[in-house]
C-alpha cells in the first residue's frame, strides 16, 4: 500500500470499477444491489451520486471505501487491485487513505470536538493538526466543546474536520446534508468544497437533492444497479448559490 | 436483540409478539444462559442448604424417634437393680432401662494401635426400652451365651469383622475372647467417637454390645447397674427429672445425670446442624440477594437497549402494558429458566450432599425432605428480582412517547462529568480518554459491575475462608495446644507408681502425669458440666494456648479457663467460681480463674496438678498420662500398653488429627466446593454480561472506529479497557468485602465444639482474584470475537 502514493501517475484513475457486481442473499431471496458497474473516477474530482434509494449508490460507496466486498468484478485504487484485498489490508487502506462522512456524524460522544478529531491522526502518518482541521470547517472556537454541545451542523463540520485531518486522498460522503437544514447544509458543502480544493482529495458524496450536484466536476446517476448517466459539469455552481 | 433467522420454533406461536419474544430469546441466548446462571447459583444454594438441613434435621429426629433415642444419662459407679423402678416412677420419665457400661481395649490383629472403647449392656429379655440398636446384619445375642456379642458397624466395616469372627477384647482388666454374632447401628454412636477426643475415628473406637449377665459378671456388677437412661413424656422438662435421678442416684457414686446437649455423639451432629443452619441462613441470602440485584440491572439494560423497537411498538398501537407484558415475559423467560436449573441442581446435589452425610454419620436410612416453604421463597424471589427488573426498564420505556424512543437519543452529554476535565493531561491517549470518560460519565451503571465483580470475588474469598480458618484451628489444637502423640487414661485414679512404668515403657520420649475429675461450675445462676484437668507446671505437651500460641499456666491456686466456658457462665479473669467434684467425695470448693484462654476446639479448665489433689484430699493421684513418643518404636509402645492392666483407653493425636482432616475435607469441603463454584457461577454472569452490555450499548461506536481505519485490537482496548479498569478496581475492594464476610462467618459459625480463627491466607486472596481475572479474560475474549464481525455498513444509515 506504502507505493500507492509514489506510483501515483496522471493518468491513472483514483477509481476504477470493471463489472462490479454486489448480491446480498441468495437463492430466490438474493438481492442486486449492483450489477455490473464501469466506473471511472479522476483524481481531485467533487464527484456527485445521484439516485433514487436502493439503486446502489451506498453499496457503491461502501466498496469504494473498503467496508464491504464485491461479489463479482473489480475494484482498483489508484491501480492497485483491492477487490480480494485482506480485511487487515482494507483497515490500513481507510486508516491510510480514505476520509468518511456521515448523515449520522458519529462522533465519539464521549470525546470533545478537538479530540475527536485528534482521534484520528493519532493514527494517521501525517495528519493535520487538529486545531487546523477545525478551523478549515469554521469550528476554531468550539475545540474544547462535547458533541452533546454543538448543533447538528457544529458537529457534521466536526465529522468533516475528522476525515481531512489526516489528508485523505479520498473523501466519501454519504448524505452529509441529509440531517440538516438549508442554511447549515451550505456550510457543511462549502467546507468539503474547500477541502476539495485544498487538499485535493478526490470527493464522492451522496445525496437525494439534485441541487447539490451543480458544485460538482461530475455528476454520476444510479438506477437499479447500475451506472444510468455521467455528466460533466461545464460550469460549477458556488455552495452558496446552489437551490435547495 | 434482533430476531435470529433460523430458530423456526417462533413460527408455531399465535401472538406476533411472541414469535418476537422467542426470537429475541433466542438472539441473546448467551447473555440469558449468563442471568439465568446467577439465578441458579442463587436458588440452588437456598435449596442444597436448606435440604440438607432438612433431611439431616429429619433422618435424625425419625431415626432417634424409631430406636427410642434416650433424652437423659445417669452414670453411676454401681446401683442396685431395684432403683429401676423407682426410676421409671420419677414423673416426666416415660420409659427407662437399667444397664452396665465399660471401657473396653480392642486387641485386633495386624493392627498395633490399641483401639479403645465402650462395652453395653443388653436386657436379656427382649429389646431395651432406650436406646435400641438397628442390627444391619446378624442377630442378638441369646441369654445365656456369654461369649456372644454385637459389634459397632462402623469399626466392624474398619476392621473387615463381620458375624461368626471372633474379636479379644481386656474388659475390666480381664481378657475376654466375644464372637460377633450381629453387626448394627445405633443412635447413641451416630458421630463413633471416644470420650474427650474431638474426632470419630471408626478404627480407633469400637462399640461392643453384650448380654446383660455375661457384661455384669466381666465388670462385678450382678444385680446392679452402670447406667440409667431414660426418655422423657413429650415437652415435659429435662432439668426436673434429671434433678430427681441426681437425688436419687447420688449416694451410688453418681458424677450427675445429663440431657441430650452433652452427649458426644449428639452434641457433634447438633454442631454440624448448627453449623449447616448457619450457612443455610447467611450463604443463601446473601447469594440470592447479588442474584437478585444482578439480574434486576442486567435485565434493565438490556431491555434499554431495545428503546427503538418499543417506540416502533406503540407506533403500532400497542397498549403499554402490552409493551411492558412484552418484556416482563421476556425477564420471566430467563426467570424460569434459572428458577428451573437452580431447582434441579440444587434438588441434585442436595440430594448428593445428605446420602454423604448418611453414610459418614452411619444412619440406617435418609429421609430427604425439602420444605414447601423453600420452594414458595426461591419462586419468589426469583420473580421480584426478575420481573421487577424486566418491568421497571420496560415500564420506563413504554412510558416514552413513541416518537421520541424511535428517534436515536441524542448523543450522551460528557461534558458534565467529571471525565471531562481529562482533556488537561496531554499523555492520556484518547482511546484511553475514551476509556475513562466512560466510566466516569455512567457512575451508577460503572458502580454496579465493580461492585458485581467485588461481591463475586468477595463470595470467594469467604467461602475459602473456611479452609484457611480450619487449617489453623488443627494447626494450633494439635501443634502448639496438644503436643502429645499419646493420651493414656486409667480405669481408676491411679499412683505415680503407674506413671513411672508407662514413662519407663519403651518408646517414651516425654511424659506428662494428667489428673482428670468431673466437675460442675457455677457463677450467678449458670451452671456447666466440663471436665477438669490438672497438668504440671511448666507442662510442655497438653497445654492451653492463648491467640499468639503461647501456653497459659494456672498460678498457685488458681484456674485457667477457655472463652467459651467464661462466656457462658458469664466469668472474667479475676472472679471466682464455685466448683463441684461430681465423683468421689464430691467435694464442693470456691477458686479464682486466673485466665481466660481461646480454644479454638472443644473447652477446657485447667489446673496445676498438685494442687488439684492438694483441693481432692487425695495424695498424688492420677487419671492418665501425655506420651510424646519415638515413632519408630510404636509397635512396641502400643504392645505394651494394650498388656497393661488397668488402662481404660489410648489415644493417638497423629490418628486423630489424620482422622480429623479427613472428616473435614469429607463434610466441610465438600460444601466449600460447591459454595465457591457458586460463587463463580455468579461472578461468570456478572462480568460476562457487563461485557456484553457494554458491548452492544457501545456497539456502534466501536463500527465507527472501526471504518474510521481502527484495528480490531484498538477498537477491543477502548471496549475491554473499561471491564479491564473497573475489573482491577474491583479486586481491592472485593478483598475487602470478603475479608468482611469472613469475619462474619467467624462470628456466626463458631459452636460448642469448634471456634473457626478469622484467618485469611495470602493463597485465598491471591486464588480469588484468580479467579475473578480468568473469568473476566475468557469473557472479554468471548465478546472480542464479536468484534470481528461489526458491522460497518449499517453504521453509515443509521444515527445510533
Amino acid at each position: 500500500m506504502s507505493d500507492l502514493q509514489s506510483d501515483r501517475l496522471d493518468d491513472v484513475p483514483c477509481f476504477r470499477t470493471r463489472g462490479l457486481t454486489k448480491v446480498y442473499g441468495s437463492g430466490a431471496s438474493a438481492v442486486h444491489a449492483l450489477r455490473g458497474v464501469d466506473l471511472e473516477i479522476p483524481e481531485g474530482d467533487l464527484v456527485v451520486l445521484l439516485g433514487p434509494s436502493g439503486s446502489g449508490k451506498s453499496t457503491l460507496l461502501n466498496i469504494l471505501g473498503g467496508l464491504d466486498r464485491a461479489s463479482d468484478g473489480e475494484f482498483l485504487f489508484r491501480g492497485e487491485n483491492l477487490t480480494r484485498a485482506s480485511t487487515r489490508a482494507l483497515t490500513l487502506y481507510r486508516r491510510r487513505h480514505v476520509g468518511f462522512v456521515f448523515q449520522f456524524y458519529n462522533l465519539m460522544p464521549s470525546l470533545t470536538a478537538r479530540e475527536n478529531v485528534e482521534l484520528v491522526t493519532e493514527i494517521a502518518e501525517n495528519g493535520l493538526p487538529a486545531a487546523q482541521a477545525l478551523e478549515l470547517v469554521g469550528l476554531e472556537k468550539r475545540v474544547d466543546h462535547f458533541p452533546a454541545e454543538l448543533s447538528g451542523g457544529e458537529q457534521q463540520r466536526v465529522a468533516i474536520a475528522r476525515a481531512i485531518a489526516k489528508r485523505p486522498e479520498v473523501m466519501l460522503c454519504d448524505e452529509p446534508t441529509g440531517a440538516l437544514d438549508s442554511a447549515t447544509g451550505i456550510r457543511v458543502l462549502q467546507a468539503l468544497k474547500t477541502v476539495n480544493e485544498t487538499l485535493g482529495a478526490t470527493t464522492i458524496i451522496i445525496t437525494h437533492n439534485a441541487g447539490v450536484a451543480d458544485m460538482a466536476h461530475r455528476v454520476i446517476t444510479f438506477s437499479d444497479g447500475r451506472v444510468g448517466n455521467v455528466r460533466v459539469n461545464a460550469q460549477r455552481a458556488s455552495p452558496e448559490d446552489l437551490t435547495w | 436483540m434482533v430476531g435470529g433467522t433460523r430458530f423456526d420454533l417462533a413460527r408455531w406461536l399465535p401472538a406476533k409478539l411472541d414469535r418476537k419474544l422467542l426470537r429475541d430469546l433466542w438472539a441473546s441466548k448467551m447473555q440469558a444462559i449468563a442471568i439465568a446462571f446467577v439465578v441458579a447459583a442463587g436458588i440452588a444454594v437456598h435449596i442444597v442448604a436448606a435440604g440438607m438441613l432438612d433431611s439431616l434435621q429429619e433422618t435424625r429426629r425419625a431415626y432417634y424417634d424409631r430406636y427410642r433415642f434416650a433424652d437423659v444419662w445417669a452414670p453411676v459407679v454401681r446401683a442396685p437393680e431395684r432403683l429401676h423402678s423407682d426410676i421409671r416412677d420419677i414423673p416426666g420419665v416415660a420409659a427407662a432401662e437399667t444397664r452396665v457400661t465399660s471401657g473396653v481395649l480392642f486387641d485386633i490383629p495386624g493392627m498395633d494401635a490399641p483401639a479403645s472403647g465402650q462395652a453395653i449392656s443388653l436386657p436379656d429379655t427382649g429389646r431395651p426400652a432406650v436406646n435400641h440398636i438397628h442390627l444391619s446384619e446378624g442377630r442378638m445375642p441369646r441369654r445365656g451365651q456369654r461369649e456372644e456379642a454385637v459389634l459397632l458397624d462402623a469399626f466392624a466395616r474398619a476392621h473387615g469383622i463381620g458375624v461368626d469372627d471372633t474379636v479379644a477384647v481386656t474388659i475390666h482388666g480381664g481378657r475376654e475372647r466375644l464372637r460377633i454374632v450381629g453387626i448394627a447401628l445405633s443412635p447413641e454412636h451416630v458421630y463413633a467417637i471416644a470420650p474427650g477426643q474431638i474426632v470419630p475415628d471408626p478404627r480407633l473406637f469400637g462399640v461392643v454390645w453384650m448380654g446383660r449377665d455375661a457384661l455384669s459378671q466381666a465388670i462385678d456388677r450382678d444385680g446392679a447397674f452402670t447406667e440409667a437412661v431414660v426418655t422423657l413424656e413429650p415437652g415435659y422438662p429435662e432439668a426436673a427429672v434429671i434433678d430427681a435421678l441426681d437425688r436419687l442416684l447420688a449416694p451410688y457414686g453418681a458424677p450427675g445425670a445429663y440431657g441430650r446437649d452433652q452427649q458426644i455423639s449428639d452434641a457433634f451432629i447438633s454442631s454440624e446442624i448448627t453449623q449447616l443452619d448457619t450457612m443455610a441462613r447467611v450463604l443463601p441470602p446473601i447469594f440470592l440477594a447479588v442474584a437478585a440485584f444482578l439480574v434486576n440491572v442486567v435485565l434493565s439494560r438490556l431491555v434499554a437497549m431495545e428503546r427503538t423497537e418499543i417506540g416502533l411498538l406503540k407506533a403500532f398501537g400497542y397498549h403499554d402494558r402490552d409493551v411492558v407484558l412484552h418484556y416482563v415475559k421476556f425477564a420471566g423467560a430467563i426467570g424460569v429458566m434459572g428458577l428451573a436449573l437452580g431447582l434441579g441442581l440444587g434438588i441434585w446435589l442436595g440430594r448428593q450432599m445428605a446420602v454423604m452425610y448418611t453414610e459418614y454419620y452411619h444412619f440406617p436410612f435418609l429421609v430427604f425432605r425439602l420444605d414447601a416453604g423453600v420452594f414458595t421463597s426461591a419462586f419468589l424471589v426469583t420473580a421480584l428480582a426478575v420481573g421487577g427488573g424486566g418491568a421497571l426498564a420496560a415500564w420506563r420505556a413504554a412510558r416514552l412517547d413513541p416518537a421520541v424512543a424511535m428517534r436515536a437519543p441524542p448523543p450522551p452529554d460528557y461534558s458534565k462529568s467529571i471525565g471531562a476535565g481529562l482533556t488537561r493531561w496531554k499523555v492520556i491517549d484518547r482511546q484511553t480518554r475514551m476509556v475513562f470518560r466512560q466510566i466516569l460519565r455512567w457512575p451508577g451503571r460503572s458502580a454496579f459491575t465493580l461492585l458485581g465483580v467485588a461481591v463475586s470475588g468477595g463470595l470467594l474469598i469467604g467461602t475459602m475462608f473456611f479452609l484457611d480458618s480450619v487449617d489453623v484451628m488443627i494447626d494450633v489444637y494439635f501443634n502448639d495446644a496438644n503436643r502429645q502423640d499419646v493420651s493414656v487414661t486409667f480405669v481408676e485414679p491411679r499412683s505415680y507408681e503407674a506413671f513411672y512404668a508407662i514413662e519407663r515403657m519403651p518408646g517414651v520420649i516425654a511424659a506428662e502425669p494428667v489428673r482428670q475429675v468431673a466437675v460442675r461450675l457455677r457463677h450467678g445462676a449458670a451452671e456447666e458440666r466440663t471436665g477438669l484437668t490438672g497438668v504440671p507446671r511448666g507442662a510442655e505437651l497438653s497445654r492451653l494456648v492463648d491467640l499468639d500460641n503461647n501456653a497459659v499456666e494456672a498460678p498457685p491456686g488458681a484456674l485457667v479457663m477457655s472463652q467459651d466456658l467464661a462466656d457462658k457462665l458469664g466469668v472474667e479473669a479475676g472472679e471466682r467460681i464455685e466448683i463441684e467434684v461430681t465423683e468421689g467425695r464430691r467435694p464442693v470448693f470456691e477458686l479464682p480463674v486466673a485466665a481466660v484462654t481461646t480454644t479454638l476446639i472443644g473447652s477446657g479448665l485447667q489446673m496445676e496438678i498438685g494442687d488439684l489433689n492438694r483441693l481432692l484430699g487425695e495424695g498424688r493421684v492420677i487419671s492418665g498420662a501425655s506420651l510424646r513418643i519415638d515413632t519408630d518404636q510404636r509397635g512396641t509402645l502400643y504392645t505394651r500398653l494394650k498388656d497393661t492392666p488397668g488402662i481404660a483407653g489410648v489415644s493417638l493425636q497423629t490418628e486423630a488429627e489424620e482422622s480429623f482432616i479427613e472428616l473435614l475435607d469429607q463434610s466441610l469441603g465438600t460444601s466449600i466446593f460447591i459454595y465457591t463454584g457458586f460463587a463463580a457461577l455468579i461472578a461468570i454472569g456478572v462480568v460476562y454480561n457487563s461485557v456484553r452490555i457494554s458491548f452492544s450499548e457501545r456497539e456502534h461506536e466501536l463500527a465507527v472506529l472501526r471504518v474510521l481505519g481502527f484495528t480490531r485490537g484498538e477498537v477491543a482496548y477502548v471496549l475491554l479497557g473499561e471491564i479491564a479498569v473497573l475489573t482491577l478496581l474491583a479486586l481491592p475492594v472485593g478483598a475487602l468485602l470478603g475479608t468482611g464476610l469472613a469475619w462474619g462467618f467467624s462470628q456466626a459459625m463458631s459452636s460448642d465444639l469448634f471456634r473457626l480463627p478469622f484467618v485469611i491466607s495470602a493463597r485465598t486472596y491471591g486464588y480469588a482474584a484468580g479467579v475473578v481475572l480468568v473469568i473476566a479474560i475468557s469473557s472479554a475474549l468471548m465478546i472480542r470475537s464479536r468484534l470481528d464481525k461489526l458491522d460497518m455498513v449499517a453504521v453509515l444509515k443509521s444515527g445510533e
